[in-house]
């Protein structure tokens, strides 16, 4: 081997080439040099091709996620912090505390080395703060053209407390529906710095790590709480209808409960877009029964990713499982599924 | 946006909406029609419905630019879009309107065909000056609203000395097709639509005015209240024609007082008669063949006209059997009559165009009012 190649990457000014991704030194240095130090825990530092771990007996869940949003940055957050936030929130909606995290990168060649030191390093925060390790990789190269710069694919591990069942087919008639905050602030974050629409907002993703409210929700309502979700894409209208097919059942909102920031509701209006919809990272919904619907609220309120949460409305029977909403106007509308993408309104 | 949301107030509505049943005399039976996709679906998404008395109802008009446009225009459209060379600028709401045998522009840009999404006409001019290999088509759609900006695209292009962006214009015009509704055998002769009024377009009047439509409020002895896009300008709208019916007057009344005047934006005007002008005729979906009811643009900028520049010609087109998108379009009928709602036409595979317009009066009804089709359930049934 020649001397150059123990020349250490130049992260700051170098790009991914083809070789990053050929499994020989440029790879290794590359792992060694970018990966490494920025998710540092004892299974990476081992070095194998898998983590091995013990665990306590009892359920486990599973989930994995591929992440390929664009802009790569955006205000509040990035893919890496999205890649692991986005993973262990499905995994903490059965009431798991997730534990392990695998990445897998492919990257596009020519993607600038410091962009992708910086994600993983987002990556490495964001999982360090949620008290989470990610213990295995993979990075793959492709030609130019051929990926957007970084598709980062996460598979999540979580352990379900003793007893604990969570899932959508508990969901009963009488339920209440909660919501831990605002809708659509990451949506529009993004939206505002996509190249097409640029328009200047204060607004930051409310990307954040859901595992701790979930506790918190759990400690104060135990079994009563009978199903969660977090509205990602598709939004609070796609959740919804998701699990009123899936538990068999109608729900009734009340539009004026619904938390919705100015900035955001400016935003939506402006663009032809409605809240329901657009997308968030850090909210979760949780359906309760009704006599531990206020403590469940209560511990929501009290910690800090659930502040403004909300009552926004109940389980109801119906054999065609709509999803009604009593407007602010006082009105009845239907919240539909999302046809396609929401699309710019012409006039 | 504080502004906004004093026009969707919920207290203000239901003081309003006490007011109309007063007003409204028991067994009179009130039917106005909003003649704009945009009321349709303030109406629609507020469950405005639920606040008007039983005499009181509301009919939706052809008013959605998307809607009315004929099948072979979309056809010709994903036609030139297929060409060697060709980028076709369009907007959102075109992606998934249905050609014929299930064609779409989203359908044919998945086979390859380049087909951009563009939020603004001058967007598809910047596109053209970037990529001057391309030749940019803008398929320009709209009443009299998105018309002044198709009419600036152009005036920009020729300024720029821009010789690959050319338009392909479906612009049509609003008092055209009013008049071609009331004089339908269906209002006229058949009776089987009785029109007691119009809400009249909202942004579509900020260009042109309320001049326009003084002409059939006379004529045809309709009253028409130029209302703006908000739940409560509508409840008041509806008010407002109330009491013109109750006093026999048929007059034009502007509740979008804020936004319109009686003479419009004249600079916008100006900008239109300069780069377009009547055609003859035009086919709308569900009208059929409207006379001086659209534009083209004018010979002086034909260089810039997509139909010149290409060999264009529109191929007889087939609805598909059953489609009620015409009858939808004229008043005739609900969205909840056509067989085919909710069974082989949602906004998944749409059969017509009014299903997946964000305007239009079938997709109004899946996306907020399906639930009235089924016998009303308790609260907590």
């Amino acid at each position: 081997m020649s001397r150059a190649q123990y020349r250490p990457l130049d992260v700051r000014a170098g790009r991914v080439d083809l070789s990053h991704g050929a499994g020989g030194r440029a790879m290794a240095q590359l792992i060694r040099q970018v990966f490494h130090p920025a998710l540092d825990n004892e299974w990476l530092r081992q070095g194998n091709d898998q983590a091995a771990f013990d665990v306590e007996g009892g359920r486990m869940v599973m989930t994995t996620d591929g992440y390929v949003i664009s802009p790569l940055f955006f205000p509040g957050g990035d893919i890496g912090s999205l890649a692991v936030h986005g993973t262990i929130n499905d995994v903490a909606m059965a009431g798991a505390a997730p534990r392990f995290l695998s990445a897998s990168f492919i990257l596009e060649e020519g993607f600038p080395l410091a962009d992708l030191e910086r994600i993983a390093r987002s990556m490495g925060d964001a999982a360090r703060a949620a008290g989470i390790a990610v213990v295995t990789g993979d990075t793959k190269v492709v030609e130019r053209g051929k990926a957007d710069g970084v598709f980062i694919c996460t598979t999540g591990i979580g352990l379900v407390p003793g007893g604990l069942e969570i899932f959508p087919e508990r969901i009963r008639a009488g339920d209440r529906i909660l919501l831990s905050g605002s809708l659509g602030d990451h949506g529009v974050a993004v939206m505002s710095r996509r190249h097409d629409l640029h328009f200047e907002t204060a607004l930051v993703s409310d990307s954040a790590p859901l595992h701790e409210l979930v506790r918190a929700m759990v400690e104060a309502g135990g079994h009563a709480v009978h199903a969660m979700r977090d509205p990602t894409r598709g939004g609070l209208a796609a959740t919804l209808n998701e699990i009123a097919a899936q538990a068999g059942v109608g729900m009734r909102l009340r539009e004026a409960a619904i938390p919705v920031k100015p900035a955001v509701a400016a935003a939506c209006e402006l663009l032809g877009l409605d809240p329901l919809y657009v997308a968030n990272e850090g909210k979760l919904v949780a359906f309760v029964a009704e006599s531990a619907a206020p403590a469940v609220l209560e511990a929501m309120r009290a910690h800090p990713l659930g502040a403004e949460a909300a009552l926004i409305g109940e389980v109801v029977a119906d054999a065609q499982h709509f999803v009604q909403m009593t407007t602010e106007f006082g009105g009845e509308r239907m919240v539909d599924w999302l046809s396609g993408e929401q699309l710019p309104r012409i006039c | 946006m504080k502004h906004a949301a004093e026009y969707r107030d919920g207290h203000l509505a239901a003081r309003m909406a006490q007011r109309i049943a007063a007003e409204a005399v028991e067994g009179a039976g009130y039917r106005f029609m909003e003649f704009c996709g945009g009321h349709t679906h303030a109406i629609s998404r507020y469950g405005l419905e639920d606040l008007l008395p039983g005499t009181v109802r509301l009919v939706h008009g052809p008013g959605c630019p998307v809607c009315v446009l004929p099948v072979a225009r979309i056809d010709t459209a994903i036609a030139l879009a297929a060409q060697p060379g060709v980028t076709l600028c369009t907007y959102g709401d075109l992606m998934r309107v249905p050609g014929s045998g299930g064609a779409s522009l989203l359908r044919a840009k998945a086979a390859g065909a380049d087909v951009r999404m563009i939020y603004c006409a001058l967007d598809a001019v910047a596109i053209a000056r970037a990529e001057p290999h391309r030749e940019v088509v803008l398929f320009a759609i709209g009443f009299e609203t998105t018309t002044p900006p198709t009419a600036r695209s152009v005036r920009v292009a020729q300024q720029m000395g821009l010789t690959n962006f050319t338009v392909f214009c479906n612009h049509v015009l609003t008092p055209a097709a009013i008049q071609n509704i009331l004089e339908s055998p269906d209002v006229r002769r058949l009776g089987s639509v009785r029109l007691d009024g119009f809400i009249g377009p909202a942004h579509v009047s900020t260009i042109i005015g309320s001049e326009p439509y003084a002409f059939f409020a006379q004529e045809f002895a309709k009253p028409v209240v130029i209302s703006g896009f908000e739940p409560l300008d509508v409840l008041q709208s509806v008010l407002m024609l109330v009491r013109q019916v109750n006093d026999g007057r048929h007059e034009v009344e502007n509740q979008y007082g804020r936004a319109v005047s009686a003479a419009g934006n004249e600079l916008a005007q100006r900008d239109v008669a300069e780069v377009f002008e009547l055609r003859k005729s035009f086919e709308w979906r569900g009208l059929g063949q409207v006379p001086y009811s659209a534009l083209r643009l004018k010979s002086a900028y034909g260089e810039f006209d997509a139909e010149r520049r290409f060999t264009l010609s529109d191929q007889p087109a087939r609805e598909v059997p059953g489609c009620q998108c015409g009858a939808v379009l004229r008043g005739v009928k609900e969205p909840l009559e056509c067989r085919l709602f909710g069974t082989v036409c949602t906004p998944e595979s749409p059969m017509g165009s009014c299903m997946v317009s964000p305007e239009g009066a079938c997709s109004a009804y899946w996306t907020y009012k399906r639930f009235r089709a089924r016998p009303l359930q308790g609260h907590d049934a």
